[in-house]
């Protein structure tokens, strides 16, 4: 039985501290940087989802607070069906994107403005950041970010309560992305099936179907 | 050991999150190369902790023998 915890089974505890040094003052949403490329060079150069299989801080949290929070009800077919996945992934990155454009018109100009955006629309006023003692565009880039992991956060926890835990692992367009990466890697050695013979790999799925 | 009666079979929209490999109680289950979770067939009680706990609900338990 595998129940000695490692060193990394305690990293919920910088997902929850990345959201209060966010609160404190809004340049440390910058940290989550960090949750973006670390998955994705170990996707890279590792050719492995190990980042979302061990390190994922938030699917830690999701999965601990799911313990007593989640329905654990099955989650809905279309949650895990391909289009969906990399439809979110496209979603998301375009989103990404015109946080980028704001962060880029306030380098050429524009007025920052002061408030993190949740859900895509709601503007929430976060007027009390300082934030004087940076150039504008890096405090824009870090309201812009906060907002998309404020975001994603509460898509996590709405689905980890109506579903099961780690629901959100499911469609997270960074473990999309990542997975996508490793087929693609796979794929240049032995067809995308996980480096091993194809028996298992689909056809299971299939005799379900 | 005799194998047990069933053993988990993980399907094609496997999101290789590895969930199932943290309560698999045979360290049976893992995440090959990123892509898909497998199961070692030597290994698996067949217990289905990974079935209730897989996020994307696409672990099943078969008999074996049953195309496993």
């Amino acid at each position: 039985m595998k129940n000695e915890k490692k060193w990394y089974d305690y990293l919920w505890i910088g997902e929850l501290l990345y959201w209060v040094l966010g609160l404190c003052n809004i340049l440390f949403a910058w940290l989550g940087m960090l949750f973006f490329t670390i998955p994705m060079l170990v996707a890279l150069i590792g050719g492995s989802k190990a980042y979302c299989n061990r390190f994922c801080g938030r699917g830690q949290l999701l999965g601990l607070l799911g313990e007593k929070l989640s329905r654990n009800a099955p989650p809905p077919r279309f949650l895990r069906s391909r289009w969906f996945r990399y439809g979110f992934l496209a979603f998301f990155l375009v989103m990404f994107g015109l946080m980028l454009r704001g962060t880029y018109m306030v380098f050429t100009g524009a007025p920052l403005r002061q408030t993190v955006t949740l859900l895509w629309v709601f503007k929430l006023p976060w007027q009390w950041a300082r934030v004087d003692m940076v150039a504008p565009w890096i405090a824009q880039f870090a309201f812009g970010f906060y907002g998309v992991m404020l975001t994603s956060t509460v898509l996590g926890l709405v689905t980890m309560v109506l579903f099961r835990p780690r629901s959100w692992c499911v469609y997270c367009p960074m473990g999309t992305m990542t997975q996508g990466i490793c087929m693609l890697k796979q794929k240049k050695e032995d067809g995308g099936c996980g480096g091993e013979s194809q028996k298992n790999c689909g056809a299971a799925a299939a005799s379900r179907q | 050991m005799a194998l047990s009666k069933r053993l988990a079979q993980v399907g094609r929209e496997c999101v290789a999150c590895g969930t199932c490999v943290k309560v698999c109680p045979r360290t049976a289950i893992r995440v090959a190369s990123g892509v898909t979770a497998r199961v070692d067939g030597a290994l698996c009680v067949g217990c289905g902790r990974c079935a209730k706990v897989c996020p994307a609900d696409v672990i099943a338990m078969v008999e074996r023998g049953a195309g496993a």
